[in-house]
């Protein structure tokens, strides 16, 4: 027969941002037991709310199958007494055993067989360690120092195999077929069945499917007019048993504060939707409730007033910041200590003016590094700190400063991830790579290089942003002048070159490889490279050649032949050799001036010559003038033809 | 409609009636109901103590000169300790709420992550903010560490906004408005007193006094947990005599002066981390004396 299975881990409020990563590692314990112990499972599926982690398969067995084993006793042709003591000691009669015939001869042998356990047994065995196995970023705690540990403390445990509870206990808590209703909405203690289960949750408030919630999320707000952001749908979700959006209201007078601001506040600071109307914000906010409904209007009521609060709090520090420009603030940030050994934001701000200066930036982006940090000494950037350079950007423009500058302050800080936009303006690229690059070459110089998976600067992303301002914004700066000299920036930048075209723009490894050995210090043209390669590469020259060269480089590695002489046509053998050297001759020609892609198609074309020669032409011939002016083709044509990519990091199937 | 005392009543007396000693607020400046010796010297060692007291808590750097009608300078903190805390911990706090007259069914509550941790007092705990029709009014934590050591017991501490309760009871959006007793506005009662402390942390405190105050608190606290007779030869009586409680008292003069000097500005941000470091040294140096005498005063 076999039976559905249901676990219920309940908790106190799991952190929303944890549950689907231990979801996922519940599911995969469970999935690892039922391999080990030999049983079966399917549509093994994990669901959550904030208060329960869940667990649900359908087709387990009763107990694992029968396993039966021969051990094998004395020979055949052994005294009496050694077959009896055999016998006696798997636990039964000599009448018992059987002849075996085995490839050394017949032995007496005993069929042992092992019945399976039960599955239920097994469960409640293993379900407590299974449990505190979920990791979790951060645990805690609760019954005592020595207690268990897990995300929160662990309320009660629903395990039902079939009708059945699986038992066992967890930090003082006992299993049991019993669970637990919304908390404000639902009853304490329900019991329930495998069938009845989410039944009864629904019954009581609490809706278990997370695709439900969200579902249910989306479409409410949309309906009310909210802008869904993603992140924020995801923490609702996993905030709420029973969610349900409401509209409120806040003054349009509020309206006139920056729309980054009070999309800040509304979505950071107290988890609501903004609404727009016609491409602008619109006064109104959505928020999801974890109630069914709010007949009196009090939770309405009740959010519209703390809105009101913080956007009146935000108001007062625009104003009172108001009262101090920014240029004003420059001595201030004297005071505010940037890195202990790297000294202050005022030091580091004449170093980004320098910087941005030598980048090649103009008057405005100049005039943005010198204002760019004055901002981290406003009220409204301590208060709202996510919100630094925006802040500064705005007061900026507010200050009557050319709207270059301001434009450049406000997005000094992109890209602020791989999926953000690097800035818009050429001086806001300068400012952005120019901080960064301040940053780096900073870390770098006392120690502070990420190890591992510290990287407490955020220097990969400091890092992955100097690349991606040089590529997007087709900056040709030289990456290793960049680096200010310093060897392990230089290969940390060259990583994450190599990690942007590999993972984020999806080239080939080895077409990364052989792009980036022709060379990585002038990025917008390794971009050239790389894409003229990857268009050449499906042609049907290109591999071949690629393994040629291959071949190539092996050939003059054993003859330890690094430096070409010139060539002399009159040591060519005719054939097959003078036919590649004036093929090389010919493409050398060709190809120059030609863009990336039709000069590696020119170079693709000499394939035919190349395997002629190869076909034909011993290259290690006995006349050592001869070998040494056929190594000086290969190795020119070698060199030559390697300036966009090194064909020999191709991979190849030749 | 509950007025400002009579919340503070009822919640003492629900906390009263599940077995809470309640204490009256400690007689010395401090930055949250935490720092009282009923809570981060309570929650040391394995002696179980519930207790309940309000806490008005001083923020220098908070102050809006009365101003601005959320923030105040010093405000009012119902603090909550169980010690251990009960398997049924959240359902009592949600009793608490319905016993100041909160319907639960007719409003929206949530728990949101929010964990604990005080550099100053090397003390941490996990939990929640939560949050009540989008307004954050407890704090809730389950404290693991203090003083820099593993808690025995897991205490649950449960820090209410007095004034954020009561202005959402009674649906005033100025704390100033609040009825403290019908008649008697919060303002009436504490306007004085936020400006002109703001106008002292903000503009006219001397920096080189309270410089010379932190030093003279910070001397006699590291002379008192220096001289502290740790020897195993010393009488468990003669440690129980020793004066711990004091010299926490400096520790806590520290901590207070140390913001108080921050909030005017004083403190460099490469200072602040130093400044901070001391004081923590004179926290972990007192709790780990006071477990020490604690274990001691068992034996007697």
């Amino acid at each position: 027969m076999s039976l559905p299975f249901l676990l219920e881990i309940g908790t106190e409020e799991i952190p929303d941002w944890m549950i689907p990563g231990a979801l996922e590692h519940l599911r995969s314990l469970f999935l690892e037991l039922l391999e080990r112990q030999g049983l079966a499972g399917e549509n093994v599926g994990v669901d959550a709310t904030p208060r329960r982690l869940v667990l649900r398969a359908a087709g387990l067995p009763e107990r694992q199958a029968d396993a039966e084993e021969l051990v094998l006793g004395p020979p055949q042709a052994a005294p009496p007494a050694a077959v009896e003591g055999f016998a006696r000691k798997q636990g039964v009669a000599a009448a018992a055993l059987t002849v075996q015939q085995t490839p050394k001869g017949a032995y007496w042998g005993y069929r042992k067989k092992t019945p399976g356990r039960p599955a239920r047994a097994i469960l409640a065995e293993a379900l407590p360690g299974l449990i505190l196995r979920i990791s979790f970023p951060k645990t805690m705690v609760w019954t005592g120092k020595n207690g268990p540990r897990f995300i929160r403390p662990i309320r009660w445990l629903l395990a039902l195999l079939g009708d059945e509870v699986v038992p066992f206990e967890v930090g003082g808590v006992r299993s049991g077929n019993r669970t637990q209703g919304h908390r404000r909405l639902g009853r304490p203690d329900l019991e329930v069945t495998c069938a009845s289960y989410e039944a009864v949750l629904r019954a009581n408030a609490v809706c278990l499917p997370a695709g439900e919630r969200r579902a249910k999320i989306r479409a409410e707000a949309e309906a009310l007019g909210a802008v869904v952001d993603p992140g924020l749908l995801e923490t609702l979700v996993y905030l709420t048993e029973c969610p349900t959006a409401i509209r409120g209201d806040f003054d349009p007078a509020y309206l006139t504060l920056p729309r980054e601001v009070l999309v800040t506040v509304m979505k950071h600071h107290q988890k609501y939707f903004a609404v727009e109307r016609d491409g602008g914000l619109a006064p109104h906010f959505v928020a999801v409730m974890n109630a069914a409904a709010d007949p009196e209007g009090l939770v309405k009521r009740g959010n519209e007033r703390v809105l009101r609060a913080r956007f009146n709090d935000a108001r007062f520090f625009w104003e009172t910041d108001q009262k101090k420009p920014l240029a004003a603030r420059l001595p201030d940030l004297g005071h505010v200590t940037f890195q202990a050994k790297l000294g202050s934001y005022l030091e580091k701000t004449g170093r980004l003016m320098e910087l941005a200066r030598a980048l090649g930036g103009d008057s405005h982006a100049v005039r943005a590094a010198e204002l760019c940090k004055c901002d981290l000494t406003t009220e409204l950037v301590k208060e709202f700190t996510e919100l630094q350079g925006v802040i500064g950007g705005l007061y900026a423009r507010a200050q009557g400063e050319p709207e270059e500058v301001a434009q450049a302050i406000y997005e000094h800080y992109r890209p602020l991830s791989m999926e953000d936009a690097i800035p818009a303006t050429r001086a806001g690229q300068v400012v952005a790579l120019a901080d960064k690059v301040d940053t780096l070459r900073g870390c770098f110089a006392i120690g502070l290089a990420p190890t591992g998976s510290r990287d407490p600067f955020a220097l990969r992303r400091a890092a992955q942003g100097v690349v991606r301002i040089l590529v997007e914004g087709k900056l040709s700066l030289p990456v290793r002048e960049l680096a200010g000299g310093n060897a392990e920036l230089a290969d940390f930048l060259r990583d994450r070159i190599r990690y942007y075209f590999r993972e984020v723009r999806g080239f080939r490894y080895d077409e990364v490889n052989a792009a980036l050995a022709a060379g990585w210090d002038d990025l917008p043209d390794l971009e050239a490279r790389l894409v003229a390669l990857q268009a050449v590469r499906p042609t049907e020259n290109f591999e071949p050649l690629a393994a040629s060269f291959k071949r190539i480089q092996n050939i003059l590695k054993q003859a330890q032949f690094a430096e070409p002489l010139p060539i002399d046509p009159g040591l060519l053998e005719a054939g097959p050799e003078a036919e590649l050297f004036a093929d090389y001759e010919r493409v050398r020609a060709a190809a120059r001036g030609l863009g990336y892609r039709a000069a590696l198609e020119t170079i693709a074309s000499l394939r035919p010559r190349v395997d002629a020669f190869f076909a034909k032409v011993l290259v290690n011939t006995p006349d050592p003038d001869v070998r040494r002016n056929r190594l000086s083709l290969l190795r020119s044509i070698l060199t030559e033809f390697s300036t966009i990519a090194d064909f020999s990091e191709i991979v190849t199937n030749f | 409609m509950t007025s400002y005392q009579e919340l503070i009543f009822k919640l003492k007396q629900y906390w009263s009636d599940r077995g809470c000693v309640i204490q009256e607020p400690y007689d010395l400046e401090v930055g949250a109901g935490t720092m009282a010796p009923e809570t981060f010297l309570r929650v040391l060692g394995p002696e179980p103590y519930r207790v309940a007291y309000v806490q008005p808590s001083r923020r220098p750097a908070d102050g809006r000169y009365g101003d601005n009608p959320n923030r105040l300078y010093k405000h009012q903190q119902l603090q909550v300790i169980l010690k251990p805390s009960p398997a049924d911990v959240i359902e009592q706090y949600l009793g608490s709420l319905e016993a100041i007259g909160i319907d639960l069914r007719k409003h929206d509550l949530k728990f949101e992550e929010d964990n604990w941790e005080s550099p100053t007092l090397g003390a941490w705990g996990v939990g929640w903010q939560v949050m009540l029709d989008g307004l954050e009014i407890t704090q809730f934590t389950y404290f693991q560490q203090c003083g820099g050591i593993d808690l025995e017991l897991i205490p649950a501490e449960l820090t209410y906004g007095l004034e954020r309760l009561a202005a959402f009871l009674q649906v005033r959006d100025s704390v100033y408005d609040i009825e403290w007793t019908p008649g008697v506005r919060y303002a009436a009662v504490r306007y004085l007193d936020e400006l002109q402390y703001s106008v002292y942390n903000f503009e006219l405190a001397d920096v080189p006094t309270l410089w010379q105050l932190f030093e003279i608190h910070e001397r006699e606290a590291q002379r008192l947990i220096d001289r502290y007779p740790r020897a195993p030869e010393t009488a468990a009586a003669a440690k129980r005599r020793y004066p711990l409680l004091p010299a926490y008292d400096h520790v806590l003069k520290c901590s207070h002066l140390f913001n108080t000097l921050d909030a005017r500005g004083a403190i460099s941000v490469t200072e602040r981390v130093g400044v901070i470091g001391r004081v923590r040294k004179l926290a972990l140096g007192l709790a780990q004396a006071w477990m020490h005498q604690q274990e001691a005063a068992a034996a007697l």
